[in-house]
C-alpha cells in the first residue's frame, strides 16, 4: 500500500479504517475517494474562511480525526487525543448549556461532566450510527435533562453489534460526509430560520411550538442509519 | 413482539424532533422510546434530528472554560468513586419493549391494573408531572368511553387493535389526537387491546358516570 504524509487526509482515512478493521480493498477504495489536498492549501482556505466569517467549517477530515481520537481514548487512554477533543468540544458544550438556561458556573460544571462521560463511554461510541459531534450532543442533552430539568429521558431498546460485526469503513465515511452536508445546509439557512432551529435544541421551544419545516435536506442520514439498524438486527440474530 | 409487525401509523416529525431536542415531557418520551424500540424507521428519523443537534453544538460560539478545567476533568475521570452506570440489563422478551419494562418493573404480568368498569383497566406509570402516561387494557370488542381531549394524547398499541373514526390501529401503531378529535375507539374482537397512552391534559369524558369516575381514578 502507498503511504501518505502525516496530515494528508488520505493517511488519516487509512488509519481510521485500520482502527475499524476494514479489509484492504475497502481501505484503498476509501482512500481513493478522499480528495488529496496539501496542508498548505487547507491552512490558507481555513484562514480565509476565518477572515470572512469568523467561523471554520467542520469538514470531513476533522470529523474523521475526532473518530480517531475517540478510538485512541478507548484503546490507549490517550490523554493528548482527549485534550484535543476537550479543547474543541468543552467550550461549545458549555455555550450550549448556557444558551439552554444554565448559569455560567453550572454550565462549566456540567460541561466537565459531559467530557468526563466522553472518556468513560468512549468504548460505546459507534461511528456507524453517529458522528462524534452528534454523540457528544446526546450526552450533553441527557445531562441537561437530568440536572437542569430534573427529569428522566426514556431511551429506546439498546441495539449493539454482535462480536463479529462492526460498521464498515465505507458506511462510517459516508455518514460523516452526510452529517457534514447537513451542517453546511444549517449554516446556509437564513438567520431567522437557523435561529429557530437552534432555539429548539436549546430547549426553548415546546414540542407543539417546533416547526418541522426546517428547510433542511433531511432524509439522507435517516436512510443510512436505517440501513445500519437493519444490519445491527441481523448481526444480533 | 417481533419486527415482523407492519407498522402503519408513525410518529410525527414534531414529536421526534421534540424527543431529540429533549423538550418532550417524560410521559411522551416514554411512548416515543417504546415506539422507536419497535420501529427502526422512526428511530432513524429521531437519530437524524440528533445529528442536527450535533451540528448546532459543533457550530456554537465557544464559551471559554476556566483555566484548570481540563485538569479538573482529568481528576474527575481518575476519581474511583465516579462510576459509569452499567449498561442496562436486557429484559426478557415480552410484549413490552425494554423502556416500558423499565417503568412497569417487568412485562405484562407485572402491571398493577386498576379497574375502570366495563372490563377495562388502567395503570398509571410514574413520570414527572408535565404530562401523564398510562397503560390501558380494553377487552376485545369493547368500547372505550367516548372522550375528547383538552390537550394532546399519544396512544401506542402494544397488543390487539382498535378502530376509531379515523382508522385502524394495530400493534406498533401510534395515534396522535389533539383537542379537535373526539373519538370513541373500539377494541377489535379477540385478545384484550393493550395500549400505552400519554396525555398533557386530563381526558374529557362525555358521559356523566365516566366524568364522576374521572375525579378519583385520575383519568
Amino acid at each position: 500500500m502507498k503511504s501518505f504524509a502525516r496530515g494528508d487526509p488520505r493517511s488519516l482515512t487509512r488509519r481510521m479504517c485500520r482502527m475499524f478493521t476494514a479489509p484492504d480493498m475497502v481501505v484503498n477504495d476509501l482512500v481513493a475517494r478522499v480528495r488529496p489536498r496539501s496542508l498548505a492549501v487547507r491552512t490558507s482556505a481555513a484562514q480565509l474562511a476565518r477572515v470572512r466569517m469568523n467561523v471554520t467549517t467542520t469538514d470531513t477530515d476533522k470529523r474523521l480525526e475526532w473518530i480517531a481520537q475517540i478510538a485512541a481514548v478507548r484503546d490507549r487512554q490517550d490523554r493528548a487525543a482527549f485534550a484535543d477533543l476537550f479543547r474543541h468540544f468543552a467550550p461549545r458544550v458549555k455555550g450550549f448549556l448556557m444558551k439552554s438556561g444554565a448559569p455560567a458556573d453550572q454550565a462549566e460544571e456540567v460541561a466537565q461532566d459531559v467530557m468526563a462521560t466522553v472518556w468513560r463511554k468512549a468504548g460505546m461510541f459507534d461511528p456507524g450510527k453517529a458522528s462524534v459531534a452528534t454523540w457528544i450532543y446526546t450526552i450533553a442533552r441527557n445531562r441537561r435533562i437530568d440536572t437542569l430539568r430534573k427529569s428522566r429521558r426514556p431511551e429506546p431498546e439498546e441495539l449493539t453489534w454482535g462480536p463479529e460485526q462492526a460498521a464498515s469503513a465505507g458506511d462510517v465515511l459516508a455518514l460523516q460526509q452526510e452529517t457534514e452536508q447537513l451542517g453546511r445546509a444549517l449554516k446556509a439557512l437564513p438567520d431567522a430560520q437557523r435561529a429557530l432551529i437552534e432555539r429548539a435544541y436549546f430547549g426553548d421551544l415546546s414540542h407543539s411550538e417546533i416547526a418541522t419545516e426546517t428547510g433542511l435536506p433531511l432524509g439522507t442520514i435517516k436512510s443510512r442509519i436505517r440501513l445500519a439498524l437493519e444490519k445491527l438486527r441481523q448481526s444480533m440474530g | 413482539m417481533t419486527m415482523t409487525m407492519t407498522i402503519q401509523h408513525h410518529l410525527t416529525d414534531a414529536l421526534l424532533m421534540g424527543y431529540a431536542t429533549g423538550s418532550l415531557p417524560e410521559a411522551f418520551g416514554l411512548v416515543v422510546a417504546t415506539h422507536c424500540s419497535l420501529c427502526d424507521d422512526c428511530r432513524a428519523r429521531a437519530m437524524e434530528f440528533e445529528a442536527l443537534g450535533g451540528e448546532v453544538v459543533a457550530e456554537m460560539e465557544a464559551s471559554p472554560l476556566s483555566d484548570g478545567a481540563l485538569a479538573a476533568t482529568m481528576a474527575r475521570i481518575a476519581d474511583p468513586s465516579w462510576t459509569t452506570p452499567a449498561p442496562r440489563a436486557a429484559r426478557p422478551k415480552g410484549i413490552f419493549p425494554t423502556p416500558l419494562q423499565d417503568y412497569v418493573g417487568g412485562d405484562l404480568a407485572s402491571v398493577r391494573w386498576q379497574r375502570l368498569g366495563g372490563g377495562a383497566a388502567q395503570a398509571i406509570l410514574p413520570t414527572d408531572s408535565d404530562a401523564s402516561v398510562r397503560l390501558l387494557r380494553i377487552p376485545g370488542g369493547a368500547r372505550m368511553p367516548d372522550h375528547g381531549h383538552r390537550g394532546m394524547e399519544l396512544t401506542l398499541v402494544l397488543q390487539g387493535a382498535f378502530r376509531d373514526a379515523t382508522d385502524r390501529f394495530g400493534p406498533g401503531d401510534v395515534e396522535l389526537a389533539d383537542a379537535e378529535l373526539t373519538h370513541q375507539p373500539v377494541a377489535e374482537g379477540g385478545a384484550d387491546c393493550i395500549c400505552l397512552a400519554a396525555s398533557d391534559a386530563p381526558l374529557r369524558f362525555r358521559g356523566l358516570l365516566p366524568r364522576l369516575a374521572q375525579g378519583f381514578l385520575r383519568i
